[in-house]
């Protein structure tokens, strides 16, 4: 029984008192800047000032959660690339003969590679789960709305549902807990408890929709154009945006993030570099030091 | 005579695969303004005749469709859901299903968006439906986070945001605790009075909305079987389908009394108007504490003794829980949703582990959680348990049967003789079985787990339900955030309150200790003769 969900939910902070679609906008920033670069220090910068950001959104909880689940899927790329990888100089390790691989020669720039994939892919995990925790999802599907409604409601109904089936699977679980132990075990079992869940969404899915078919989904006109003056957060968290980008994108234009792995490592600290990262990370949390009117 | 606001011209209608028709020539009108019951065992047409009112019978289910609809002079035949919809407002069961947005506004708005309300109409019309609702403290609240009272409470906004005139409920109260089953019948109440909102109710607990009521509908079968004025439809229910009967009206059809009540108050006022309301009110008496722990606690089935279950950087749903239940003792455990109730049990089956406190078991604990469904893995009833678990719970006959196909009843059953495996449990538990079920269900239940109880099983029920409660225990608990807040034997407890009593007990002042209509009327039976002697 779990007191935090990975779901949307109002708090008191300035990216929540952003309106979704420029709160998706800064998102998109940090996705986009996370690509563009590849140094290291540019890309620990921009982590550290996500991480923070989270804290500061009131989200921080989402932190060991989303490294602990980087690290899962960062760890075997970091692996992958040492032993798959033929390139670069410095070999620190031979592993012998590797069959179809050739021989096994593990090198150090493949590992520094693996490691900076790992880490923007940890940075893009952590980045969209605090989005998906920060940004109104019913707000940036009304949003969509206007271009597809039923497009843009099954995207909606899809992430309602999401809490409603993980709430059905673990009472699913939790039945099958309180049955004597004398039916199947091991992976028969979990086939037969997945037929049940499916079975029961499936049912899950008729009622709604029956409940959207009452409601009028199925004549649903264009939704209506919303006038809302913009907040001070929605003007922060754009020009925070603008500037990611902007930083990102000069950074990699002007070589200020040089990064190079083969066939030997490249990763100089000049003058750009020092002023690249600091400038990503006050760009990314200015927009949090303004705390007015961030009440729900 | 204006033109009714929903007929139904000899409608029949059978579901796809279906051997029989689940309506059968039904024939009935309802004009504007009426708050209409539709009273009926489970599996004889309410719901089906919801569905047919608002178009998704057939439209959407498909199947064999005879006669005609007509919702605001629109024939069903010819219009669809959506167009029906503008002027049918729908609230089913289970809540989760009506949610469909992540915030309430949004749910709120969405009704209105999909009818091509403007910007303006959409913000206007969902101020105006949450302040009508009481629920404008929730806008903003994400919808998978409120109480079951709360979905209900913001389905029914969903529902009513367009203004539609009539509304179609089904068993809209059947998740919730009594407090929140009765502030929504009175809002149904207030809807149909200051705004003419016709109001068409499916509901198995009769004595929750009957004063309500303008007339009844009894469904058997399919077909309509009485069509009345709450009084006529309690005489009738009397004669020909007594698990239809409020306990009210069987309190006075076992009495000897006529005619039948409609209601709490009406019942008062004729038991003292013919000098038969027992003197002395309960509601004077002190409040039952919690009881003392028993000194045999090591003999007891299940013994909890300081039991605390604090969420990590959340709040604490068990506060310091001490109960003793013996082998052979059923307890109804009660409360609000959120009191503690399941997470109660699911501590006494070892789900769940105590983050302070001890929890000692005399053997193995049976636990049932709400929805027998959940246990239902394969294609076969006799898949699901063994050939005698099956026989001792009276589905030996039903074993090639796909256990989804089970009546409420059977599958209750099915699901207790899943738990319950080949070994008796030294304690079985059971989180609120009767959801869903009509009276004559829960009269089953409540005889097997008496049965179960004579054997020398230990039973506890987490149940809304106080009629249930009666029937079925001999001890109560009152659970209220986390902490047992009274602990007495069932007379005491449900005997004294305003929601969780049961009616009888509640027409009687909770005289003699009286829970169920049986012993109500042996109260009232001496009384009756003095009066008949005068």
């Amino acid at each position: 029984m779990g007191h935090r969900t990975l779901f949307y939910r109002r708090m008191a902070s300035p990216l929540h008192a952003t309106r979704a679609g420029v709160g998706a906008l800064w998102a998109t920033s940090l996705v986009a800047a996370t690509l563009l670069l590849y140094h290291p220090l540019a890309l620990l910068a921009l982590l550290a000032a996500v991480l923070l950001a989270a804290g500061r959104a009131g989200v921080g909880w989402l932190v060991p959660r989303a490294l602990r689940t980087a690290l899962i899927v960062a760890l075997p790329i970091v692996a992958v690339n040492v032993l798959v990888s033929r390139q670069g100089l410095t070999v620190f390790a031979r592993v012998g003969d590797l069959g179809p691989f050739g021989q096994g020669n593990l090198t150090l720039e493949a590992f520094v590679y693996g490691a900076v994939i790992a880490l923007k892919l940890t940075l893009l995990i952590v980045i969209t789960t605090l989005a998906g925790l920060a940004v109104d999802p019913d707000e940036l599907l009304r949003a969509f709305r206007r271009l597809s409604f039923r497009s843009a409601l099954t995207a909606s109904l899809a992430t309602r549902m999401l809490p409603v089936l993980a709430a059905d699977a673990q009472r699913l679980a939790e039945a099958q807990r309180t049955r004597p132990r004398t039916g199947p075990r091991g992976p028969r079992a979990r086939v037969l408890l997945l037929g049940a869940v499916i079975g029961g969404s499936l049912d899950r899915a008729l009622e709604v929709a029956a409940t959207l078919e009452v409601r009028g989904f199925a004549s649903a006109p264009r939704a209506p154009r919303t006038a809302r003056p913009w907040s001070r957060h929605d003007l922060a968290f754009a020009a925070s945006a603008v500037a990611i980008l902007a930083i990102a994108l000069v950074g990699r234009m002007a070589g200020a993030a040089f990064f190079n792995a083969y066939p030997t490592v490249e990763m100089p600290i000049n003058t750009g570099t020092l002023v690249l990262a600091p400038a990503l990370f006050l760009a990314v949390l200015l927009p949090f030091c303004d705390r007015r009117g961030i009440e729900p | 005579m204006t033109a009714p606001l929903l007929s139904f011209e000899r409608v029949s209608f059978t579901y796809p695969g279906a051997d029989a028709p689940a309506l059968s020539n039904v024939s009935l009108e309802i004009q504007a303004g009426e708050f209409c019951l539709l009273a009926g065992l489970s599996g004889h047409g309410k719901s089906t005749l919801l569905r047919a009112a608002c178009g998704l019978v057939p439209h959407f289910h498909g199947g064999r469709f005879a006669g005609s609809v007509k919702l605001a002079g629109l024939d069903s035949r010819e219009h669809g859901v959506a167009r029906l919809g503008t002027f049918a407002g729908v609230l089913f069961g289970d809540p989760e299903t009506q949610l469909v947005m992540n915030s309430v506004r949004a749910e709120l708005a969405l009704a209105l968006e999909s009818r091509g309300h403007g910007a303006a109409a959409v913000a206007r019309g969902v101020e105006e439906v949450a302040l009508a609702l009481g629920i404008d403290s929730l806008l903003e609240r994400a919808t998978h986070e409120l109480s079951g009272g709360e979905k209900q409470r913001v389905a029914l906004g969903a529902a009513l945001a367009a203004r539609p005139r009539i509304v179609l409920l089904d068993e809209p109260t059947s998740q919730l605790d009594p407090v929140a089953g009765d502030e929504l019948i009175g809002l149904l109440r207030r809807l149909n009075q200051d705004w003419e909102t016709t109001i068409l109710l499916a509901e198995h607990r009769l004595e929750r909305c009957l004063t309500a009521a303008d007339r009844v509908i009894a469904l058997e079968r399919g077909r309509v079987a009485c069509d009345a004025d709450p009084r006529s439809f309690l005489q009738w229910a009397a004669r020909r389908s007594p698990a239809l009967q409020t306990p009210g009206a069987k309190l006075f059809a076992v009495a000897g009394l006529e005619p039948p009540p409609v209601g709490v108050r009406q019942a008062r006022t004729r038991l003292r108007e013919d000098g038969l309301l027992p003197a002395g009110d309960r509601s004077d008496r002190p409040a039952l504490a919690p009881r003392r722990r028993s000194r045999r606690t090591r003999l007891a089935a299940l013994s909890m003794r300081g039991v605390w279950y604090e969420l990590r950087d959340g709040p604490a749903i068990l506060r310091g829980v001490g109960l003793s239940v013996a082998p052979g003792e059923t307890v109804a455990l009660m409360g609000r949703n959120g009191a503690g109730k399941s997470t109660l049990l699911r501590h006494a089956a070892g789900l769940l582990e105590p983050t302070r406190g001890r929890i000692d078991r005399a053997g193995q604990v049976a636990l049932l959680l709400q929805n027998p469904g959940d246990y239902f893995l394969h294609e076969r009833v006799d898949e699901e348990a063994s050939v005698e678990a099956l026989r001792a719970a009276g589905l030996a006959g039903l074993a090639g049967r796909n256990p989804r196909d089970l009546s409420g009843g059977e599958r209750q059953r099915l699901a207790l003789a899943i738990v319950s495996g080949t070994v008796q449990p030294a304690l079985l538990a059971l989180d609120e079985p009767t959801r869903g079920m009509d009276r004559e269900a829960k009269a089953q239940l409540a005889r097997e787990l008496h049965r179960r109880a004579e054997t020398g099983q230990a039973v506890v029920v987490a149940t809304h339900d106080p009629e249930f409660a009666a029937a079925c225990a001999s001890r109560a608990i009152l659970l209220a955030d986390g902490r047992v807040i009274a602990d007495a034997s069932a007379a005491e407890l449900l005997a004294g309150g305003w929601y969780f009593a049961t009616e009888t007990a509640r027409i009687l002042g909770g005289s003699g200790g009286a829970l169920l209509p049986e012993q109500g009327a042996e109260l009232l039976a001496p009384r009756a003769r003095v009066e008949v002697a005068l």
